[in-house]
């Protein structure tokens, strides 16, 4: 895991001091309230419905256990005794006092944290694959890399007054878990099929919101020495050419479309091929410092298989089930990744109590080489477990009431805050996921129904990713009623792909409902071990719209 | 209207014409629809500026720049970031005149417009009365260093500044 030098830590107390200040001027009149809200929202601070929120980064989404510990703290003294995970792997508070966000600052600095680039016009908390450096179809770790973007991104002179947010995300593996082509700036690690060398494809202008867009690739393989001044060549041509007439056009997914994608890439091509690298590309032996932080830990040489956990799982079947949906193949042997579901029935889709982040420190630092990863589906992982470790981890989780076996299953739903919290809501969308995880409560079922994902945003700007969930749901307002809009097909995955609607907006009560039988026709019609998003695909919406048209309606 | 240069307040040596017309000023700062026609009057020993706006290609600036001594970006709003990159587009294409930024900006972009190559920050007489310069110095030296190569002085940035010390360090002729 990276670790911030004497360096790092002054840049994030000098922007702790700066936003004393900023808050000083704005309270003494200096500032206009204008002037100052992209200041504090560039520092994670918003206003809400009810109260101030507070996102603080969670760099391609790595803690340890001691930033842990320190957020229960935080949730504990600050807050309202929680802490909410989102789908960037950034942790929100949605309760602190304005007053006490200078403190709060300082307490995450003290353990290598902050809010910086949470929000606003600038580049954004850059996100990773949740497996990084764990899984086995892995090219090249993208941690590296990620850590080189956030440096480089902060506090960056030309881009931190863009036309709009611009995030980034990175992955090293075959499998996009880190959903690259719904960002800004899509970056996949590859093997040039000549040379073997490691580049980068680059995608630009993915993402969600009013107008979803996959993003298109713009450069096969770009060396990977040539990252940053390439970066910049993007960047520089979007803030100049960016629209800045429309915020709900300013995305640079819009002038990609726009111009297409071919003249995009001509245009970053040209001004790339004017850029100086060599005085800008960081030297290799910085990206080699970096890199070393990132070097496997401390592995022992294990078995490939656990007799202890071999029979601990025949005597016990609510075990067996946890290990096989909540456990990842490890690229070294006698080891797993463990993914602790944040959406036990009932509970608000990523939400975690200080005592319950306090557990999980516990079991990093014991059974994780004292390392977790926030994932972009709400969730946390402990990378590196031995497997006869699991048994008791589970016992641990079981008792903080996390050992929810679910993980890619039909109620690990992301979702948003929804109108419970957020200003910019239409609808709620908490207790929508919570009602879908009532109906399909039952264990058995939700193993047999297999892999699902569905995903709900409480409003068009899509913070929970709807578009891209296998069933998506969009709560809207018509009439001052709620209404929710259900697609089908979409994919985060490398097949990424934007869901199709299904049909009219049901009422909230009628969505439970609606999700039964879409499920029903899936069951019915998949072929032997075909997945859900595989049987949408083949056969296609037909028959899913005509089952939805049967969906009991509440009197009109 | 106030101006700034890194080391604080400035005398603005400059005069601001509506047109193109320039007379005997020695020093005058032209709008862009104007540009030409000025230049077609310059006198002896006068220097010419332009006023741009920041939705202007450099490319159409570029065969005027040998003859100017100014360059001002006009930001309509200091959310408006084009400028930055205007202004690291003019200093790459050469230009070693004063680069002027114009507009609302705030303390907060004081530093980074230095680092992308302004000199001078020309505010509305509101701005700078509401936000003196003591502000605009603080917030200049918010931070001690930056994360980027290529932005101002290599002994601005970390990443140069360990590179000199690796230099240093290593063993080599003396
Ligand atoms: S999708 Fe809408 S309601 Fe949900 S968090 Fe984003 S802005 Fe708020």
């Amino acid at each position: 895991m990276y670790r911030y030098d004497e360096f790092d830590e002054r840049f994030v107390r000098e922007r702790v001091a700066q936003f004393a200040d900023q808050v000083a001027r704005r309270l003494d009149g200096s500032l206009s309230e204008d002037e100052f809200k992209p200041l504090r929202l560039k520092n994670g601070v918003y206003l809400q419905l009810h109260a101030y929120m507070l996102r603080i980064a969670v760099p391609y989404g790595t803690l340890n256990a001691r930033q842990l510990r320190q957020l229960a703290l935080i949730g504990e003294r600050y807050d309202r005794g929680y802490g909410h995970f989102t789908t960037r792997t950034n942790l929100q508070f949605n309760w602190p006092k304005l007053r006490d966000i200078p403190a709060i600052l300082g307490l995450l600095a003290d353990v290598e944290m902050h809010c910086i680039q949470t929000s606003g016009n600038c580049i954004r908390n850059v996100t990773a694959d949740h497996f990084a450096g764990v899984a086995r179809d892995e090219i090249e770790d993208p941690r590296p890399t990620a850590e080189l973007i956030r440096q480089w991104s902060s506090g960056h002179p030309e881009f931190s007054y863009l036309p709009r947010k611009f995030k980034i995300a990175v992955t090293g593996a075959q499998e996009d878990r880190a959903v690259t082509r719904a960002h800004d700036i899509g970056l996949r690690l590859r093997r040039h099929p000549d040379t073997q060398e490691t580049c980068y494809e680059v995608s630009v202008g993915g993402g969600l919101g009013r107008t979803p867009m996959i993003g298109k690739v713009v450069r096969d393989y770009l060396p990977k020495k040539d990252l940053l001044a390439y970066l910049e060549a993007i960047l520089r041509v979007y803030n100049l050419e960016g629209r800045r007439d429309n915020k709900y056009k300013a995305r640079v997914k819009i002038l990609v479309h726009e111009i297409g994608a071919e003249e995009f890439a001509r245009r970053v091509e040209a001004e790339f091929a004017r850029l100086d690298g060599p005085s800008i590309n960081a030297d290799p032996e910085e990206v080699a410092r970096i890199a070393a932080y990132f070097a496997p830990p401390a592995y022992e040489t294990l078995p490939a298989v656990s007799n202890t956990l071999e029979a601990a799982r025949a005597a016990n079947p609510a075990f067996a089930r946890w290990v096989e949906v909540n456990t990842t193949a490890h690229k070294v042997p006698g080891y797993t990744a463990v993914t602790i579901s944040l959406k036990p029935a009932g509970q608000a889709p990523g939400d975690a109590t200080s005592a319950q982040m306090r557990t999980v420190a516990d079991l990093a630092e014991r059974y994780s080489l004292d390392e977790l990863r926030v994932t972009h589906a709400q969730n946390l992982v402990l990378p590196h477990v031995r497997l006869r470790d699991l048994p008791a981890i589970w016992r641990t989780l079981g008792e903080a009431g996390l050992a929810e076996a679910n993980i890619g299953l039909v109620t690990d739903i992301i979702s948003c805050p929804g109108l419970d919290y957020c200003a910019l809501a239409t609808a709620r969308s908490i207790p929508i996921a919570q009602a879908i995880q009532q109906r399909f409560a039952d264990a058995q079922r939700q193993r047999e129904i297999g892999p699902l994902g569905i995903k709900i945003s409480g409003c068009i700007n899509a913070c929970g990713h709807h578009h891209v969930g296998h069933i998506g749901i969009l709560g809207l307002e018509k009439r001052g009623i709620e209404s929710y809009q259900i697609t089908l097909g979409g994919d985060a995955g490398e097949n990424a792909a934007i869901g199709e609607i299904l049909g009219p907006g049901l009422a909230a009560e009628e969505v439970p409902a609606a999700i039964e039988r879409i499920v029903a026709v899936y069951l019915a019609e998949r072929l032997e071990a075909e997945s859900f998003i595989d049987a949408v695909r083949r056969l296609g919406l037909a028959p899913f719209k005509a089952a939805f048209q049967e969906v009991p309606r509440a009197a009109a | 209207m106030p101006l700034l240069d890194r080391n604080g307040a400035r005398e603005d040596g400059w005069t601001r014409s509506e047109g193109a017309a320039v007379g005997n000023i020695p020093a005058v700062i032209v709008p862009w629809d104007s540009l030409a026609d000025a230049l077609a009057q310059q006198g002896d020993g006068r220097n010419i500026g332009v006023l741009i706006p920041n939705s202007l290609a450099i490319s159409a600036l570029a065969p005027f720049l040998p003859r100017l001594a100014l360059v001002a970006i006009g930001f309509p709003a200091y959310s408006d970031g084009r400028g930055f990159s205007l202004a690291r587009q003019l200093r790459r294409a050469g230009f070693a005149g004063e680069l002027r930024a114009s507009g609302p900006l705030i303390p907060d972009q004081f530093a980074y417009a230095l680092a992308c190559g302004f000199d001078t920050i020309e505010l509305p007489q509101a701005n700078a009365e509401r936000q003196p310069l003591e502000q605009w110095l603080r917030a200049r030296d918010s931070y001690s260093l930056t994360y980027q190569r290529g932005y101002g002085t290599p002994d601005r940035n970390i990443l140069d500044r360990r590179r000199a010390a690796r230099a240093a360090a290593a063993p080599g002729p003396r």
